[in-house]
């Protein structure tokens, strides 16, 4: 009797001792978002208190943090950059990707859809240097070509390459959201009479809006968040561009290509920091907000 | 009986019609990656050869081979693997099995998603921050591939949450009520039935790990190196900077040579999605349930 309560007790312990163990390991996601921020604030913090200039940073393009009169720390050039492309990229790859997640749910059937997937699914596991590199060495002297202009890198170089790092990403969230409209909804437009576009056009698009918002906004969060590429693609240049040819610089670019530069400690690192946390911020909201939408659906 | 009217017969058309145009959307998207892999294989098989693979790098990174960044890349990948993968299947049991539906899990679900989505250079100034400065660590491959870790997280949790989720209930009913405790379940039944669900989610986190330059540039990973790492705390050459580095900071690289370095990149990771791929095939058509 005693040995097996004994027994019992002891898998007992094991199971209360496992418990708490994946409670923790559970919580680290929290952890190290939490950290992250932390830290990267730590960093910057110094900047921030001693040499930010809120006006400047948000509203100078001049970004001259090495300058030995006048360092002045003005992000505008970057951002307008990063938005511009990020804008374009995303006019390029929604209509062809919400187009494909059509394909993909509503025509294609068993192992035309399967193949589909896995090839969209390669397109999603090519890295970041090698898009970069491809930017490089293929689309820069096509776009020479092409439009006979002196630069290839830019603009437009750096948007098509987003354009297809993001499509896969956002071709899979859109077929998500068509999956998601129940299928009693087509079967009662059809019931009706209505066409497979029809039911489509009318039906599954309106019901899968959301969705659909929401994968754009994922799409516009990787275009400010993308490093390797951008860094490769856009000519890396500080300047607000005025055509789609125009080099440009990228947030995220800007710490990469200047963090290994700097002394640890120094303004210049800490104002990269800076960046960071503003990155942190913008990718943040957008993907808190398109969750919100997908959620505010599975609600209704 | 029942005639194809002309009305019939027009819808017939225009469907049809859209079927092709968003088959063309589609190709469009397709035809990118199918290009690329055939621009890389003929510009960079001339590079290919054994002593390409197998060699150090020479004359300034301009000839010789790539093998310490094959080599540091294999260092990379498996330490952070070590470090993600108890991390994140434990994670995953604890939001499938053990979480209850509150406010609590649902601020873990948002951080899942926010640590999917912060740009991979934040990673790496986090890296810095956390690792290289506060721990001391310094740039080392330590460093390095705790950043991966915690960048790849994400897609552990939620590749083994979806193996576990689709572990039917039953299955669990059934060892509670032989008197199993909750642990012993989930370590006995669950598990073992969600593993090969577990495995491919690994791969393809190898496979992301592989390929990620900005979060190990700045905390472990070094353009050029004379020797092989022989512990966690040095710094290593890998593969992804490599291609960086020889495409942009290296003067007079024979063109074949930078195609090589990404053939061999991107082989690695389709090679691994491959798996991924084949496995969950594999395990569709294996599953009783």
């Amino acid at each position: 009797m005693a040995t097996a309560s004994d027994a019992r007790d002891k898998n007992w312990f094991i199971d209360k001792f496992f418990q708490s163990l994946m409670f923790v390991c559970g919580i680290s996601a929290i952890v190290f978002v939490v950290g992250i921020f932390l830290f990267v604030f730590k960093e910057g913090l110094g900047f921030i208190v001693n040499d930010l200039n809120v006006a400047e940073f948000f509203f100078s393009p001049k970004w001259r943090p090495t300058s030995l009169h006048q360092p002045t720390y003005g992000i505008l050039a970057m951002v307008a950059g990063t938005a511009a492309v990020t804008v374009l990229a995303m006019a390029i790859c929604l209509p062809f990707s919400i187009g494909a997640a059509i394909f993909i749910a509503e025509f294609a059937t068993g192992k035309t859809r399967e193949i589909l997937k896995i090839l969209i699914e390669f397109l999603a596991a090519i890295p970041s240097v090698v898009w970069g590199f491809i930017a490089l060495s293929i689309m820069n002297p096509l776009i020479i070509t092409t439009f006979e202009v002196p630069m290839g890198l830019g603009v437009l170089n750096s948007a098509l390459i987003l354009a297809l790092m993001a499509a896969p990403i956002v071709t899979s969230i859109a077929e998500d959201a068509f999956k998601a409209v129940p299928d009693t909804y087509r079967e009662a437009a059809e019931a009706l009479g209505a066409t497979r576009w029809q039911t489509i056009h009318k039906v599954v698009l309106p019901a899968a809006k959301n969705g659909l918002l929401s994968a754009g906004l994922l799409g516009v969060g990787r275009g400010f968040g993308e490093t390797m590429a951008i860094l490769m693609a856009s000519g890396h240049s500080i300047n607000i561009p005025t055509s789609v040819f125009d080099s440009f610089r990228a947030l995220t670019a800007t710490i990469a290509a200047e963090l290994g530069e700097t002394a640890v400690g120094s303004p210049h690192y800490q104002s990269l920091f800076a960046i960071g946390i503003f990155l942190f911020f913008i990718t943040f909201l957008i993907n808190m907000t398109a969750d919100f939408i997908v959620r505010g659906v599975k609600k209704g | 009986m029942f005639e194809a009217t002309s009305i019939n017969h027009h819808n017939d058309q225009v469907q049809l019609r859209y079927k092709i145009v968003f088959g063309v959307m589609l190709v469009i998207l397709i035809i990118p990656v199918v290009a690329i892999l055939f621009t890389l294989i003929a510009k960079g098989s001339h590079a290919m050869s054994w002593p390409f693979l197998f060699d150090d790098p020479k004359d300034g990174m301009t000839a010789g081979g790539i093998f310490p960044a094959i080599f540091g890349t294999i260092w990379l990948v498996v330490v952070s693997l070590l470090a993600s993968v108890p991390l994140g299947v434990a994670a995953a049991i604890y939001l499938s099995e053990y979480a209850p539906d509150n406010l609590l899990t649902r601020l873990i679900n948002l951080a899942t998603i926010n640590l999917a989505g912060v740009p991979s250079i934040v990673h790496a100034l986090f890296g810095v921050g956390a690792f290289v400065v506060f721990f001391k660590f310094g740039t080392s491959i330590l460093a390095a591939s705790l950043t991966l870790a915690i960048m790849t997280l994400p897609v552990v949790i939620v590749s083994s949450w979806e193996s576990l989720q689709s572990v039917p209930r039953a299955f669990r009913e059934a060892c509670w009520n032989m008197g199993a405790t909750r642990w012993q379940t989930i370590w006995h039944v669950v598990l073992p039935n969600a593993f090969t669900g577990i495995l491919t989610g690994v791969i393809l986190q190898v496979s992301r790990a592989a390929g990620e330059t900005a979060p190990i540039m700045f905390t472990g990973a070094a353009m050029f190196l004379p020797f092989l790492p022989n512990s966690v705390f040095d710094q290593t050459m890998a593969l992804a900077l490599h291609l960086f580095v020889v495409a942009t900071q290296v003067p007079d690289v024979p063109e074949s040579l930078p195609f090589g370095v990404a053939l061999v990149l991107v082989g690695i990771v389709l090679l691994m999605n491959t798996v991924a791929i084949w496995i969950r095939m594999h395990l569709r058509g294996k599953k009783k349930w």
